[in-house]
């Protein structure tokens, strides 16, 4: 009960950590090149959960000073993480753009066929 | 120039930034070239000029945007950061003539300037990670470096250096979301990022390590060890270097490895401290058995690979082992000998891979037997292979043999005397690989492709030349590089300085 | 033809209003949500909806692939350029404080010519991605 309840506490962090093993799992399990790419993007995301969660201070409000607020929510996570979503997007278009040049070179995304052909070379 | 002198460390980042992006400006390969030989000829002096400053006055350290730290973003240089500062960009610079017509004979002609232009990104993006302070700035100037190397190796022109950029492209990004994992971590405990602070506020408290923490070491131990190819986090590697344009495999193996593992030395020594890196988790123990593993199992695989190329890469992968190895020991000889094996390594893989770039050049191959009798045509070329091969082996008289004897004292004083065995047999191995090479090109009658090749021409044939002269004047002259080195891993294992 | 009459005239109609949009959320950063991003974005999209409806060389003629292509150094240049010109005036790299008469001011002005070159890349970057992506079946 007692773990349960530990659990429930901290549900932002279960939430994080399921999207994080769940998007590893897809990069390592599935063969197809998109679906590798897309489980990236979800463990990716998973890193702007752990980021920005913390920065919530419960009570807080935005960060501009004003004497009626004592309390403000940290809005440095808020800035790190935008960096880390242009740097995702980055490399999710570069990454696709990978996998039209692949599928135009060898006519498949799928990895073990392309393994298989380039065997033959 | 006593104005520019405070502002050094942010140039070193902006001029090669501002290269890379006026070369994508004009769109021109040729004009792309000599900009990029500007600024990489610009970029040691700048080093230099760093070094000096740091060995005569002390660390300095860079306020961006005038913000100061820990808010603002710091560039920090102390000794290792313009070590390899310094290592990183001579090592550029000399081999920057080489690019041209290595270049113009690998890459298509409208994506030469993008070529140009990426260097000098991944350039800028390597300076970066070197020179600044902050936990998450490296994290940035990291993805910058491997956007731009994914491309540099995509440009190959063989349609498996696609599936080469995209396999480093998943793991590489796998490696750094570890390490902004690992940061998060740390910011979450110590509401810093900011890597001195950091440093101070895990201070005494963190020897009682947390739970955090030391998840927040192994995210980044592992994140790190995927970006410097730490056996076996490797795979990507091989075919990366054997596939990308033979200019940039030279690049990436002389400064990319050694960029992160200048990270992880930062990790380990000054963010974490010995107390918590090597006391409260196995990381020396099972650094150690990584690196043996790495400095074997990599050299077989080099001993039995038919392309030259794949074989250096094997072969990068087992020096990447010796290097760690020397952090693992984690005593003064044994982080010099990993300090200055990355320096003389960056030097001979260097001098190794322009080789088979004049290779390429000439004759379009590297298959080993199409490398027979070509020592005979390419008299020159063939020769700064043998040299650098030799300091791979570690012969005395090369600059291989100092990082070696500093990592076999560096083990006698752990008390760990089989490791300067396992040194030695690897060696072993390294004599195999090389020597096959030599072999086949030294001591058969040329035939098919090598038989109407000749020496490169003089703009391809001096860097080879000038780093193979390198690999043996760093295995006399010690003080430059052994010498820092040892300054540079007292103060790490000195700690917060 | 005829049936996308709707389509054309309603599309003619909403560009001015779209780029408009863009510039508002471009200008209107420093006082509310916005910035170079979000108009980068908004006037790729004004680009975009163009070309599908009129075709890529259409859209072509308007924003041309050289120019598209050129823009993405282009505004990283001019975001770079404005920490050279605080360095040029004797302040660190990215300093703004001295851009004109007081900080704040200085300020003000590096944020302007930083989010203008943030417009510029992103616009360009998101147009050259459609370019290059609608190029490659044909």
């Amino acid at each position: 009960m007692e773990v349960l309840q530990r659990f429930a506490d901290h549900y932002n962090y279960v939430v994080t950590i399921f999207l994080m093993v769940a998007g590893l799992y897809i990069v390592i399990a599935r063969g197809n090149l998109i679906k590798k790419l897309v489980g990236l993007s979800l463990f990716q995301t998973s890193v702007y959960l752990l980021y920005i969660e913390p920065g919530k201070i419960i009570g807080g409000t935005a960060p501009i000073i004003d004497p009626a607020f004592k309390v403000y929510s940290n809005p440095l996570p808020h800035v790190l993480i935008l960096t880390a979503i242009v740097v995702g997007v980055a490399t999710l278009a570069l990454g696709l753009a990978l996998v039209v040049r692949i599928h135009e070179a060898y006519g498949t995304i799928e990895e073990d066929e392309i393994f298989s052909r380039e065997g033959e070379e | 120039m006593r104005a520019i002198m405070p502002h050094l460390p942010a140039l070193q980042v902006v001029v090669p930034l501002i290269g890379a992006l006026l070369s994508a400006l004009l769109r021109r390969g040729t004009t792309a070239w000599a900009l990029a030989l500007l600024v990489s000829w610009t970029m040691p002096l700048i080093a230099a000029s760093l070094l000096l400053q740091v060995l005569t006055s002390g660390p300095t350290s860079y306020h961006l945007g005038g913000w100061a730290p820990p808010w603002g973003i710091e560039y920090r240089v102390d000794l290792l950061n313009a070590f390899i500062l310094l290592l990183v960009s001579g090592v550029a610079a000399v081999m920057m003539p080489f690019a041209r017509r290595s270049v113009a004979a690998e890459v298509d002609q409208d994506k030469q300037s993008w070529f140009y232009s990426m260097y000098l990104l991944c350039l800028a993006g390597l300076l970066g990670i070197t020179v600044t302070g902050d936990a998450f700035n490296i994290f940035v100037f990291l993805e910058i470096s491997s956007l731009s190397t994914y491309v540099l190796i995509a440009l190959g022109r063989d349609r498996r250096a696609l599936v080469a950029a995209y396999q480093y492209l998943i793991m590489g990004t796998i490696g750094a979301t570890f390490y902004v994992i690992g940061i998060g971590l740390l910011y979450l405990v110590t509401g810093s990022l900011n890597i001195l602070d950091i440093a101070e506020r895990l201070g005494p408290a963190a020897a009682q390590s947390s739970r955090p923490i030391l998840a927040a070491l192994a995210f980044l131990t592992v994140g790190i060890s995927l970006k410097l190819a730490l056996f076996p986090l490797h795979v990507w590697l091989p075919n990366a270097y054997a596939y990308a344009p033979s200019f940039a495999t030279a690049f990436l193996a002389a400064t990319a490895t050694k960029v992160a593992i200048y990270v992880l030395l930062r990790l380990f020594f000054s963010v974490f401290g010995i107390a918590i890196s090597f006391e409260h988790l196995p990381v020396s123990e099972v650094m150690l058995a990584l690196s043996v593993a790495a400095m074997f199992i990599a050299s077989l695989l080099a001993i039995f690979e038919q392309n030259v190329k794949r074989m250096l890469a094997y072969s990068s992968l087992g020096q990447i082992g010796y290097i760690t190895l020397g952090i693992s020991l984690a005593n003064e000889a044994g982080l010099t000998g990993g300090i200055v094996h990355l320096f003389n390594h960056a030097v001979m893989k260097a001098a190794l891979f322009l080789v088979l770039g004049a290779i390429v050049f000439r004759i379009g191959s590297v298959k080993l037997a199409d490398l027979a009798g070509i020592g005979r045509r390419m008299p020159l070329t063939m020769a700064a292979f043998v040299i650098a091969g030799l300091a791979i082996i570690g012969a005395p008289g090369t600059a291989g043999f100092i990082s070696k004897w500093y990592l076999a004292v560096g083990a006698f004083q752990k008390g760990w005397w089989p490791l300067v065995f396992l040194i030695l047999a690897s060696s072993m191995l390294a004599v195999v690989y090389i020597g096959r090479v030599v072999e086949v090109a030294w001591f058969r009658e040329p035939s098919g492709l090598a038989e109407k090749a000749k020496d490169p021409p003089l703009s391809m044939l001096l860097p080879v030349l000038v780093l193979a002269i390198a690999t043996i004047y760093f295995g006399f002259d010690t003080q430059a590089s052994a010498g820092i080195a040892s300054q540079a891993a007292h103060a790490l294992l000195a700690g917060i300085k | 033809m005829k049936l996308d009459l709707i389509l054309r005239i309603g599309t003619k109609l909403l560009l001015p209003f779209i780029l408009l949009f863009a510039l508002y959320v471009q200008f209107h950063g420093d006082f509310g949500p916005g910035g170079g991003f979000q108009a980068g974005v908004i006037t790729a999209g004004m680009v975009i909806l163009y070309a599908l409806i009129f075709g890529v060389k259409a859209a072509k003629r308007i924003a041309p692939q050289g120019l598209v292509e050129r823009m993405v150094p282009l505004g990283v240049l001019i975001y770079a350029g404005t920490g050279i010109a605080g360095l040029w005036l004797g302040s660190n790299y990215l300093d703004y404080s001295r851009l004109a008469r007081d900080a704040p001011y200085g300020h003000e002005l590096g944020i302007f010519a930083v989010e203008l070159g943030v417009l510029i890349t992103v616009a360009g970057t998101m147009t050259a991605i459609f370019y290059a992506f609608v190029d490659r079946g044909r």
